[in-house]
Parts: structure tokens; sequence; C-alpha cells
């Protein structure tokens, strides 16, 4: 019963990480319709950004944090104006061809500047965090990341429900040229949305940086684990990634504990498969209702 | 029909013949002659051995890469597992010729069979999926069959790796890079003469149809799901044959040259080439193969450099830069690829001095 409780919280865990570092990834979706393949990159960008301020340049946790949100939202506003903006209309598989070699240019260059091997930060989490229920331990880490993702998420939530930007956003995705109709600047809103997106990304990479070491493959891979996570949850909701992120992370630790460690990596595959071929439009997604 | 010296000025077709003939003009057929004979009977004899490894090398991808072509250029599906279709065509001939010691010809031939089986059921999301969906399930096909292939080790032998015998045809062996580059380019050819012949026939303007718009395909009378299907198994056909020769030419497989990075440098061909054109896929190939070729040589050449090796950098992340940077200008400059940009040359000359 114990291992059972302590999969189910490593599980949630896990989950809650890739359901923020999913945030970001939706939200480009949901404003702009690109599908993000250079989403794990971009964790990894942020997270090694974070990392030469507080190493190398000594920089106070909380300023190196702020510092590094600023340049990751100027670097999403510097994606979206030369790589993204002169594909607006054109074919789905250049838009996804395109975020792949973005991809595979920010790995080599993040490979070229940091190299591949496993950095971590030094210790600056407060250990009031550290819980113990019972018999069941929760690292730090992992409550800071449940309290950075109910925070995050509860500032989505208000950013899009009640600011003019958040709302001129869910139109743009919602009926771009109803927007465009209605007043709405949607290529600044594209712009915004990338900026946004890549500040959560950069975030997330931070957080996944603290709990796992920073390293460009393990970060990239984590991008693509992104993809079963938002369509469990819906491509376009962000509530639903981590809802989807939280059964990926169970499915996960479930299957590693109990079946074979080897599947792990797989499973959540597998389910993407069956889940698309059930219930296209995910858990929470929107359904447009379309005939093949 | 009389065949024309000059291409017209402009587009008189007067017949169906006319406008699926394949050479328009006695000189475009004469060329592609002169360059097959050359290819065939000198490339091989001139050429040293890394050059034949380098041109036997751009064959193979070349026919996976025409098989990528048509499900993507023509038929439109997205599809992120040619690379795992590609290692099911290696492990299936690499298995038939160890386990059932099949000769050479058959196993080629049949492990672009079964893998034509695999992506079919790979295919059959396409059904309810479009786009993104059908993308993102193609992914975890990708995953799955990596995933397969490694595990299943009673079958693949794992991490192991398989080694192949030496292949014959008609008692003669083929060792070495000359005899194979003589099979690699007579399949290449085969595999392109059916390629753009497939695309003149009644199946090859159903996938152009369901490209464009599938709805109105749908209601002009085909049925959509069945040629999705059938792209699929041929696009697989493809990319296991060449598979399959590939695991020849290499003697022993392992699993890891098929990740979802082969994937993205196949769809880079396709992209790189020209979507939508067979002769692109093969130029999207020989582009990609040299490019890589030329970025080993470079960062080998930079990494002997003294000042380069002193910073401390290693030079082996740029091939992945170079690769990357060379997708997204492709994809922002000439999204029709090398075969709009060979087509701009030829009309160039054709219309000169009078380029209005």
């Amino acid at each position: 019963m114990d291992f059972f409780l302590q999969l189910l919280v490593n599980g949630v865990c896990i989950g809650l990480l890739y359901g923020i570092s999913a945030m970001g990834f939706v939200m480009i979706f949901k404003a702009s319709s690109v599908l993000n393949f250079a989403h794990g990159e971009l964790l990894a960008l942020g997270a090694f950004f974070f990392l030469s301020l507080v190493t190398w340049g000594k920089i106070p946790v909380a300023a190196a944090f702020l510092l590094t949100l600023v340049g990751c939202f100027l670097l999403g506003f510097v994606i979206e104006k030369f790589f993204l903006r002169p594909l607006i209309g054109e074919k789905l598989i250049f838009v996804i061809m395109l975020t792949v070699g973005l991809a595979s240019m920010f790995k080599g260059m993040i490979l070229l500047i940091w190299g591949g091997n496993l950095h971590t930060y030094p210790e600056f989490l407060p250990s009031a965090l550290e819980l113990q229920l019972g018999t069941i331990y929760i690292a730090p880490v992992y409550s800071a990341t449940l309290i950075i993702s109910v925070i995050f998420l509860v500032l989505f939530g208000l950013f899009f429900k009640k600011s003019s930007q958040g709302i001129f956003m869910r139109s743009v995705a919602d009926n771009q040229k109803a927007a465009l109709s209605l007043g709405v600047h949607v290529r600044r809103v594209f712009a915004l949305s990338w900026a946004i997106a890549a500040m959560v990304a950069c975030m997330s990479g931070i957080v996944l940086g603290i709990i796992n070491g920073v390293n460009v493959h393990d970060l990239s891979a984590i991008g693509l684990k992104v993809f079963p996570v938002v369509i469990l949850g819906g491509l376009d909701s962000i509530g639903g990634a981590i809802i989807g992120g939280i059964i990926i992370g169970l499915l996960e630790t479930f299957t590693g504990g109990y079946l074979s460690p080897s599947l792990r990596d797989v499973v959540p595959y597998m389910v993407l498969v069956i889940l698309l071929m059930v219930k296209p439009y995910g858990l929470f997604g929107l359904v447009e209702i379309e005939r093949v | 029909m009389k065949k024309l010296s000059f291409h017209p000025c402009g587009n008189f077709r007067e017949s169906y013949a006319q406008e699926l003939t394949i050479f328009e003009t006695w000189f475009g057929r004469v060329s592609m002659g002169v360059f097959l004979i050359l290819l065939f009977g000198f490339a091989p004899f001139v050429l040293d051995r890394y050059f034949l490894y380098i041109l036997n090398n751009i064959g193979i991808l070349a026919i996976a890469a025409i098989g990528l072509n048509i499900l993507i250029g023509y038929t439109g599906q997205i599809s992120l597992g040619h690379g795992a279709f590609f290692g099911v065509g290696a492990y299936a001939g690499a298995i038939l010729a160890t386990r059932f010691g099949l000769p050479f010809y058959i196993c080629i031939g049949a492990a672009g069979f079964i893998t034509a089986m695999i992506g079919m059921i790979f295919g059959i999301p396409s059904g309810r999926l479009k786009g993104l969906y059908l993308t993102i399930a193609t992914l975890a096909g990708q995953f799955i069959i990596e995933y397969v292939l490694i595990q299943w080790e009673s079958l693949t032998k794992g991490t192991m790796g398989i080694t192949l015998p030496e292949p014959g045809i008609l008692g003669f062996t083929i060792a070495g890079d000359k005899s194979f580059f003589f099979v690699i380019f007579t399949c290449l050819v085969c595999m392109t003469w059916f390629a753009v012949n497939i695309m003149r026939s009644k199946y090859g303007r159903a996938f152009i149809a369901i490209r464009d718009n599938d709805r109105a395909a749908e209601g002009m009378g085909i049925p959509i799901f069945k040629y999705k299907l059938l792209s699929f198994a041929i696009s697989s056909f493809y990319a296991g044959f060449a598979g399959a020769l590939w695991a020849y030419y290499m003697v022993s497989i392992t699993t890891e040259p098929f990740n979802l990075g082969l994937s993205v440098e196949f769809i880079a061909m396709v992209i790189i080439g020209g979507m939508g054109n067979i002769p692109g896929a093969i130029f999207g190939a020989t582009f990609i193969t040299i490019l890589n070729e030329l970025l080993r040589f470079a960062t080998g050449e930079l990494m002997n450099i003294g000042w380069v090796a002193g910073m401390g950098l290693n030079m082996a992340p740029l091939r992945e830069f170079v690769f990357g940077l060379a997708i997204v200008l492709f994809i922002l400059l000439e999204p029709k690829g090398l075969a709009e940009l060979w087509r701009i040359v030829r009309s160039s000359f054709r219309l000169w001095p009078f380029s209005y």
C-alpha cells in the first residue's frame, strides 16, 4: 500500500511538471494554431539562461529569475517576428517543419554554448517546503512546483478571462477573421502569445532544471512528451493540460512501478494512439465537427 | 504523337495525352538518356570509393524520400514515422535473410510488402484524423515502432544488431561499393519510373484530389479512406524497400539510426527537394546527404584548427545547427524547394533573351 501511495504521489508530482511544461505549448496553439516542435528547446533555453545568470553571473536568484523571464519574453517576440510571421496562411507542413528546424537550430546552439553535460543549480529552495506525510515523502522541489503551477494557473485564468489582451487572444483563437473585422490587432496578438508562451516555457524549464538538473537532451525529450499530455487534455485547454499531465504522470509511474521500467516511456504514446482513434479532441478540447 | 523540339511559350495542349506526357520535348528525353548512360557507364568507374559510398547512400535515401513525397507531397498526409518504417524494412529484410535464408531479391521485395502492411496499420488513424492530429499519431507510431524494435529481442536481437549475409543475384555475389552502385541505382530508376507513372494514373489523380480538397474529392466519389490507406501503403513500401537495401549495404544493423531524427531528415528531403515533385525527392536526398558529409568534413577540419580546439568548443553540434538552418531558410525563402529552383534555371535558358 505504501508503495502504491508513493507511486501515486510521485506520479502526481511528475504529472504536474508535464502539465506546466505543456502550458506554454497550449498557449501557442490556442492563439495561432501552431504545433510547436521546438517547445523542449525553449524549455532548455530558459533553464540555461537562468543557469548562466545564477552560476556565472552571480546574480541573486530572484533577480535572475525575473531577468530570464524578460529575456524569454523578448525571444518569443523575435521567433514570431522572424520565423512564424512569414508563414501565416501557409500549409500546415511548412509550419510544422519550421518549428522542427528551429528545434534543431536551438539544440545545436545550446550544445555549442553550454555543451551536453548535466548541470545543476545551486541549492536555494527553503527547506520548510519539505513535506513528510506519514510514510510518504515529498521533496521540497515538488511542493515548490505545486505552488508555482497553481499560481501560474490562477494568473493565466485571470489573464484570459479579465484582461483585454487575454480576451483578444481568445477571440483570435476562436475565429481569426471575425476577430480581425472587430478590430483586434491579430499580428500583435500572435506576437504577444509567442512571447508569453516562451516566458511560460522558460519558467517550466527552470522548474524542471531544479528537479532533474539541466541537460539539453532530457529537456528536449520532455518537449516531445508534451504531445500525449496536450492531446489527452485537449489541444486548446490550459486546465486540461494540467489534468492531462497528471494522468500521463500517473500512467508512467504506475507502469514503471508495476509492469516494466522500459515500457514507461512508450506508454504515453500508446495511450495517445488509442485516444486519437476514440476521442480525437481530448477530454477538454473544443470539438470541431468535421467529417474526414 | 509528334514530339516537339522546343517547349512552346504557353500552354497549348490539345489532348489528354499531351497533358500526361512525361517528356514534352525530344530534348528532355535525350538528355535524360544521356544522363543515365553517364551515370551507369562512367560514374562507378571514374569515382573513388568514398564518392561511390556517398552516391549509394543518396540512391537509397532517395528511394525512401520518393515514398514520403507520395504521402506528403501528393496525398497531403504528414507522417513523422518514415524513419521508423525505414527501420522496419531494414529489420524485415535482415530477419528474412538470416532466419529463412531467402535470396536477396526476394528479401528486399518482401521487406517492402511487410513494411507496407505495418504502414497501413499506422495509416488507419488517417480515417478519422486530419492535419495536426494525424501528425501526432504518426509521431506516436515512430516511438512505438522504435520501442518494439529494441524490446522484441527474440526477433530483432535488440541492441546487439543483426549481421546480414552477402547478397547475390543469379550467381553473382554483390560486394563492394561498385556492384552495389548498379543494384541501388537500377532500383532507384525502377522505383522512380513506377512513382512517376502511378502519379499519372487514376490513383495518382485521386491522391492529388484528396490533397487539394478532401471534401470535394469525397463528393466526386473518391473513397477517401481507401486511397489514404493506399498512399500510406505505397509510401511505406518505398521506405521498407529502401530500408532493406540499406541493411544489405551496411552489412550489420542496429536499432540506433531509425530514430525521430531520421524521420525529420526524410521530411527535410521532401521539403528541400520540393513537395509534390518526384525528381524533387531525389534532389532533396542529394542535398541532405551532401550537406551531412560537408558538415562532417567541416567539423573535423575545425576541430584540428588550433585556436578553435583551444577554446574548448565542441564543433559537433554545428551539424545540428546548420541542418536546422537549412530547413528554416528553405521554408522561408523557397518553399517549393530545389525542384522549383531547377525549373527557374531551365526556363531562364529557354526564355533567353526575351524573358517576358
